[in-house]
């Protein structure tokens, strides 16, 4: 038990150790690949085109031709896809982007600190309230806050330590968290403020290997979670039935985000396999996927449009990589383990600001739901509220 | 299933004593094999009895082999049918492919633990590395695995030595064909690593690329652009918001005047409903404005449908039998009090699916309904006087510059929900059919 413990953490650090710092935006249905890095010059990025879908069908497998012919078509095929991407590719992003302004100075400052965590802060997520917030740490504590008072309305001491992912329902009844014990389990929140929550707790998932992310779906009833076992998969909260499982990852899965659109019927997970994927919950099918990263990807966040996503990795051999990032219309905010947060202009492509005050690693970052603010975890025990 | 049935009268009259394939009993290694055929005697029958071709009947009989309906006893990995002297036999119907039973990863660990138990180390490299992916993948049932293979290996050894190597032979071809080695074709590739040949795999990935439907980067790029610019006004972190960012003043206000059940929305919140449909439907505000332009349309039930279509979608597992039979007696039934105008053909399938509800079984009707509202009833919204009314009643408040030292708590939101699902109640309660009894007997209370 011991020893399985040890080398989860190893794992788990290793998947924290990023060292790239590209994000990547990609637009579903398109080409683009927009690489924002931070250079000390912050000049506009190429606009980088590369071959970004794969449609999951199922193809009958043929008896193999030679060798040969079989390299002889597929390069026919590539050179007929950058052909056909070439004729699509008719505008960068910078000359769409020419006639909007610049952004003005941009100041933003840490407006609370949520101090009352042991440990590392691991995760955190904002209520629909938007002033209240759920956040977990390495020391196996949950607590939710009203961020805005500061005060701290429930705390909830999880069997394991490291708890990895964390959320809080729409209704704001109840909150959702697992990590090492490689559960997700719902807690409903109280009125009685002595209430012990742990009484009430619902074990709704359960996988082979760590809980790395979980999110509610439009209701309190249907949870989504991600495994480090390489699967994700949708849960019934009532039952604890698995509703859909998602198989398709080679590695174990860090991160996952609910596409915002009307339909509300995909999401997107990014793994260690370098891989992301757009899954269509209701077939469990992989209907696109990305293999733009050379490492392990980190964080994937849908753009508010559903039309695009982000995703954060530890590509290259820079010493500063984001470890989560969140967007908001124009701006997309980067936590770093430097101890800093980068906020970047989409549309331009350019650093608009870097933010001190951690005084460690930033794990976790959010918008808040009505974009008054950003909320950020860190590794140096605290939360902070920036506006 | 017409062509299993196919392969199916195929196999019994291969098979048949006085037409069939003539079998002979061979020696492999020290045991005896019975109804052993050669490799050029099938394809003999083949070509005879099928009217065709030396080559059309080896590229059958190939493919037998590769469905696993006849394997070779000598060079196994290989699923092809070699026109010669080569040592095949006739699969037994248990191992034949069937569409309803696939062969399973916990079958699959069974059998590796299985030949490992029987003698380590004689499982090849390929099927090392599958065992311990299985191994890690299914860890929370590795027990029953090795139970199930220690069963299947002792009850293998009360068999006669002859029947066990029979049974080994057409095991150890049914795995081939449902994992197969690497290199090797087999007409079942599937499961989480398709054995396909990568050079095949990426032609099949670069042939899909290039048929997928894909728009422009003028056309992707500039809606990006447009939708930043569309919420340019609205995002607090570039605007400040009115009265104030309550994170910079300390002063809630902002949030009150942005309640979901307030009265009199702001103007900004009311500019924010025309950019699009989700947006309006997306704030409760909004969508209880959209509601009041329904009813003077007197259409009130598509949004109705919808709404109830999304309970059933993300609601509980329990309730989808119940959600489904009333949401068909409500909107769907002829003649139902509610019911929803789509063509013929979708709500056939939206009925038919209902006889086994799932929780996507109303897809197809929410999505027409879904799309008629965006794209017609929305615009009439906008355009209607209910819209007019809220833009005039809507207000702008004043911008708050100090800071109010006012951190105040607020409701809880578990109180928020309760309140909601009260209100929700009344409202389904006073939308539904009247029960004229309840009616009567409140008129003789009041008497």
């Amino acid at each position: 038990m011991i020893f399985r413990e040890t080398s989860q953490n190893i794992n788990i650090y290793k998947n924290m150790c990023y060292f790239i710092c590209y994000y990547s935006i990609h637009i579903l249905n398109s080409f683009f690949l927009l690489r924002l890095s931070p250079s000390k010059h912050s000049s506009p990025p190429r606009i980088s085109c590369f071959l970004l879908e794969m449609a999951a069908q199922e193809v009958a497998s043929q008896p193999s031709d030679t060798l040969a012919t079989l390299k002889t078509e597929s390069e026919t095929l590539k050179t007929k896809l950058e052909e056909e991407r070439a004729k699509l590719h008719d505008v960068e992003l910078h000359q769409v982007a020419e006639k909007t302004e610049a952004l003005g100075q941009f100041v933003m400052k840490t407006r609370r600190t949520l101090k009352g965590h042991g440990n590392k802060v691991l995760c955190m997520d904002w209520c629909k309230d938007k002033r209240r917030i759920v956040s977990s740490s390495q020391d196996g504590k949950v607590i939710v806050w009203d961020a805005f008072t500061t005060n701290k309305e429930h705390a909830v001491t999880m069997p394991c330590t490291w708890v990895m992912a964390c959320a809080y329902a729409p209704s704001g009844c109840a909150v959702a968290c697992g990590g090492l014990d490689n559960k997700c389990s719902v807690y409903p929140l109280s009125l009685d403020k002595n209430e012990n929550l742990a009484a009430k707790k619902k074990s709704v998932a359960m996988h082979t290997n760590y809980l790395s992310a979980c999110c509610f779906t439009n209701s309190d009833m249907q949870i989504l979670t991600s495994s480090g076992d390489g699967t994700c998969a949708l849960w019934d909260v009532e039952s604890g039935q698995m509703l859909q499982s998602f198989h398709g990852h080679a590695a174990d899965v860090l991160c996952l985000d609910l596409a915002p659109s009307e339909t509300g019927n995909t999401f997107v997970s990014g793994g260690c396999d370098k891989k992301a994927c757009v899954w269509d919950m209701r077939t469990g099918q992989c209907a696109q996927s990305f293999e733009t990263h050379e490492s392990d990807i980190n964080s994937v966040r849908y753009y508010p449009s559903g039309d695009a996503f982000a995703s954060g990795s530890d590509d290259a051999t820079v010493s500063l990589f984001p470890s989560c990032i969140f967007f908001k219309w124009r701006l997309l905010f980067g936590g770093y383990n430097d101890y800093t947060i980068n906020v970047w202009d989409v549309l331009k492509g350019t650093r608009v600001s870097i933010l001190f005050g951690h005084e460690n690693r930033v794990s976790t970052l959010r918008v808040s739901p009505d974009g008054t603010a950003f909320c950020s975890g860190s590794w140096d025990h605290t939360l902070r509220i920036w506006a | 299933k017409t062509l299993r049935h196919f392969y199916y009268q195929m196999m019994l009259q291969m098979q048949d004593p006085s037409t069939g394939v003539k079998g002979t009993d061979q020696k492999l290694n020290i045991t005896i094999i019975p109804h052993v055929i050669t490799g050029q005697d099938i394809v003999a029958w083949i070509t005879k009895n099928m009217n065709i071709d030396n080559d059309e009947a080896q590229a059958f009989g190939t493919m037998l082999v590769a469905f696993g309906y006849i394997y070779p006893l000598q060079d196994h990995k290989k699923l092809v049918l070699r026109p010669d002297g080569s040592l095949n036999r006739f699969q037994t119907p248990y191992f034949w492919p069937v569409q309803k039973w696939k062969a399973e990863d916990t079958d699959y660990g069974i059998y590796l633990a299985k030949r490992n138990i029987r003698k380590k180390g004689v499982l090849d490299a390929y099927e090392q590395e599958e065992y311990n992916k299985l191994h890690k993948w299914m860890n929370h049932k590795w027990d029953f695995i090795v139970m199930q293979a220690k069963e299947q290996y002792h009850a293998g050894k009360a068999r006669q030595k002859a029947d066990r190597v029979v049974f080994d032979c057409q095991e150890r071809a049914y795995w081939i064909v449902h994992r197969p080695p690497p290199q090797t074709h087999s007409a079942m590739d599937y499961g989480l690593d398709r054995h396909i040949d990568p050079n095949v795999e990426e032609i099949i990935y670069t042939q899909q690329a290039v048929m997928r439907s894909r728009v422009k980067s003028s056309v992707s790029l500039g809606a990006l652009a447009k939708y930043i610019t569309t919420f340019k006004n609205h995002d607090p972190f570039l605007i400040p918001c009115l009265p104030s960012n309550p994170w910079h003043t300390d002063d809630d206000s902002y949030w009150e005047l942005n309640a979901p059940d307030v009265e009199i929305p702001t103007k900004m919140r009311v500019e924010r409903w025309s950019f699009s449909f989700y947006e309006l439907l997306n704030d409760p505000r909004g969508r209880a404005d959209f509601k009041i332009f329904l009813k003077k349309e007197f259409s009130g039930e598509n949004l109705a449908f919808w709404e109830a279509a999304e309970e059933l979608k993300w609601g509980t597992a329990a309730s989808m039998s119940e959600k489904a039979e009333q949401i068909f007696k409500t909107f769907l039934a002829p003649g139902a009090p509610r019911w929803i105008n789509i063509d013929g053909r979708t709500m056939g399938l939206t009925v038919k699916g209902l006889e086994h509800p799932h929780r996507y079984v109303l897809d197809g009707a929410q999505t027409h309904i879904f799309m008629l509202m965006k794209k017609d009833t929305f615009y009439r919204y906008l355009k209607s006087p209910v819209y007019k009314e809220i833009q005039k009643k809507a207000i702008s408040p004043a911008q708050l510059q100090q800071n109010m030292r006012n951190r105040r708590p607020s409701i809880d939101p578990i109180i928020t929900w309760q309140k909601e699902q009260e209100e929700k109640a009344k409202a389904a309660a006073a939308a539904g059919p009247v029960d004229i009894k309840k009616l009567m007997a409140s008129k003789l209370d009041r008497k």
